[in-house]
């Protein structure tokens, strides 16, 4: 069953009923399609993080309601039989290597499986597919987690989480610290996995870039209010309002409105490279363009 | 004078075949920003470490400030040098903002008024005042990672390290960071030395030094490296945008300059040739 998730008129409060208490989240309202590939934008502090902690109950409404499928979470809802949410939203944290703590790769990847009830042996041929999945060679399986390189350690939390099987799969800024390549990497291991099982992928990112290139949705988060949400092209069509909020463009788009006012014209303004150069090809004289 | 003298370093993990450090030697002037590039896993961070006397090196001579760096010397060189992570919670103690900044001068017997100016003024210059009562822990990652670096810039240390610092900022965090970096380093002639995957924080560097494998394969300035196109995503870094939509022109048969361009050259070339009609 696809699973679906809306949120009605969600606040949250962090250290609620303190003299500490911060509200983290305000009257948000927003739904997450099946099969999609959402973004969450906003910058640091804007409530991206409790956002995203509230898709599989790891945070509880203060008041509003958050459905999950068909479970409905309140401020009310008991801890108990939150289990099932858990598998069918995957949820990768900033730094998921952190997290690692098996003798050995697969024992690591088997663990969640096991911890729902799969027999150790069930768990591991699970844990052998979700490694081949992320691109883990075979050999590194019987290696220690922590022997390995910040990617690779990455590539084995995601595996870990996928060996649940979940339906959507929500990561927190998956690429921070990577380098150039290990960055897109990883996006194209999330791509190939929205496209081949039909996962619903959420992303929290900076990468204005990745919101370009990935996302058919946008939430822009700001000081816990859903600011504004829609298609990357609307969402990147209005490059006053993002500076207003302290957002940036893709570097593509941002390169087109510097050439818009050096004389050039954009129909629609491009979001990636390529349609940057494809605009910019029939503009330039004939004597610039080589026929080979 | 060389504020950072390292001679023949080698280091190399006990669950490894090959050495993580191979035979480097090298020089950092102090005032000086150097940026250490290089892909996951080709040394950089093994590099800081020993660097700081975190790890001991199997062989080789680190001298930091006129003092050959040894079990003895290491507490006084690590008063010499801040450094700033990848991941900011590693590094937090205190139970709020304030605390947790203060807390380095306080190893350090540093008294309690000049400790709370000190703090007020390191929490401003990164824009995290207003937060000084909050509790580390429910900051976000760029929020923390300003934290840690006012911890730093309140000890004033003479060398600060960024270990992949401003990876967990967002664009404009990171700009913002980058610039009160340019500022401690001009008014207290601070040497800086980052290990980075950001082009924009390498650009800051007066030099780069690309490793792998362990050596240092070639070290040039900013805008010598950027012309390396697509190599550069062998070093670790990613390819500067206006080589990108060159490489894109080009595919579609455009005749594009052979020497880098930065952003704003870009656009100035674009905008003669298409008046050249």
């Amino acid at each position: 069953m696809a699973t679906d998730i809306t949120f009605e008129q969600v606040n949250y409060w962090y250290q609620a009923g303190t003299p500490f208490a911060v509200h983290a989240l305000k009257d948000i309202n927003l739904k997450i399609k099946p099969g999609s590939f959402t973004a969450v934008i906003g910058q640091t502090g804007s409530g991206k993080s409790t956002l995203i902690q509230h898709f599989n109950a790891l945070l509880k409404p203060t008041s509003g309601t958050v459905t999950i499928g068909d479970r409905v979470i309140t401020n009310a809802t008991k801890n108990k039989h939150l289990k099932p949410l858990r598998k069918k939203v995957g949820m990768v944290f900033q730094f998921p290597e952190n997290q690692l703590f098996e003798e050995t790769v697969i024992k690591d990847i088997a663990f969640g499986p096991q911890n729902f009830g799969v027999s150790e042996a069930d768990a591991q041929a699970l844990a052998k597919r979700m490694a081949g999945e992320v691109g883990l060679d075979e050999s590194l399986l019987s290696r220690s987690p922590f022997d390995l390189s910040g990617g690779q350690m990455r590539r084995v939390a995601i595996a870990g989480v996928l060996a649940l099987e979940p339906e959507v799969l929500v990561l927190d800024e998956p690429t921070a610290g990577l380098d150039p390549r290990g960055r897109s990497e990883i996006m194209q291991l999330v791509t190939r996995l929205r496209e081949e099982q039909g996962l619903t992928i959420v992303l929290i990112t900076h990468q204005m870039d990745d919101v370009a290139n990935y996302a058919d949705h946008v939430i822009v988060m700001g000081h816990g209010k859903l600011l504004k949400q829609g298609s990357p092209r609307a969402i990147f069509s209005d490059p006053a309002w993002l500076e207003d909020h302290e957002l940036g463009l893709p570097s593509a788009t941002k390169l087109a409105y510097e050439l818009q006012q050096g004389g050039f014209h954009f129909d629609q303004m491009p979001l990636k490279i390529a349609e940057l150069a494809d605009q910019i090809v029939p503009q330039l004289p004939k004597g610039a363009i080589t026929h080979e | 004078m060389a504020i950072i003298r390292v001679e023949n370093l080698n280091y190399q993990y006990s669950n490894s075949d090959t050495k993580a450090i191979d035979d480097v030697s090298f020089e950092i002037q102090a005032g000086d920003w150097v940026a250490i590039v290089g892909h996951n896993g080709s040394g950089k961070s093994t590099l800081a470490k020993l660097l700081i006397g975190l790890m001991a090196a199997d062989s080789g001579k680190i001298t930091i400030d006129g003092q050959v760096l040894t079990p003895d010397t290491v507490w006084q060189i690590r008063e010499k040098v801040g450094m700033v992570f990848q991941n900011p919670d590693n590094q937090f103690v205190g139970a709020t903002v304030a605390d947790d900044v203060a807390f380095g001068m306080e190893n350090r017997s540093v008294d309690r008024p000049t400790m709370a100016t000190k703090v007020e003024q390191a929490l401003k210059q990164v824009g995290m005042y207003d937060y000084k009562d909050r509790e580390p822990a429910n900051l976000s990652g760029g929020q923390k990672q300003r934290v840690a670096l006012a911890g730093i810039i309140a000890i004033a240390p003479k060398i600060l390290i960024l270990d992949e610092a401003t990876s967990m900022l967002d664009p404009r965090g990171r700009q913002e960071i980058l610039a009160v970096i340019q500022q401690l380093k001009a008014d207290l002639n601070l040497t800086v030395l980052s290990i980075t995957h950001d082009i924009d924080e390498a650009s800051n560097a007066d030099r780069i030094v690309v490793i792998d494998d362990g050596h240092f394969v070639e070290e040039a300035t900013p805008s010598e490296l950027f012309t390396h196109g697509r190599q550069l995503v062998d070093m670790g870094l990613d390819v500067p945008l206006p080589e990108k939509l060159k490489d894109a022109l080009q595919a579609r048969h455009v005749t594009v300059p052979r020497s880098y361009l930065d952003e704003r050259g870009l656009v100035d070339w674009l905008r003669t040739s298409r008046l050249n009609k």
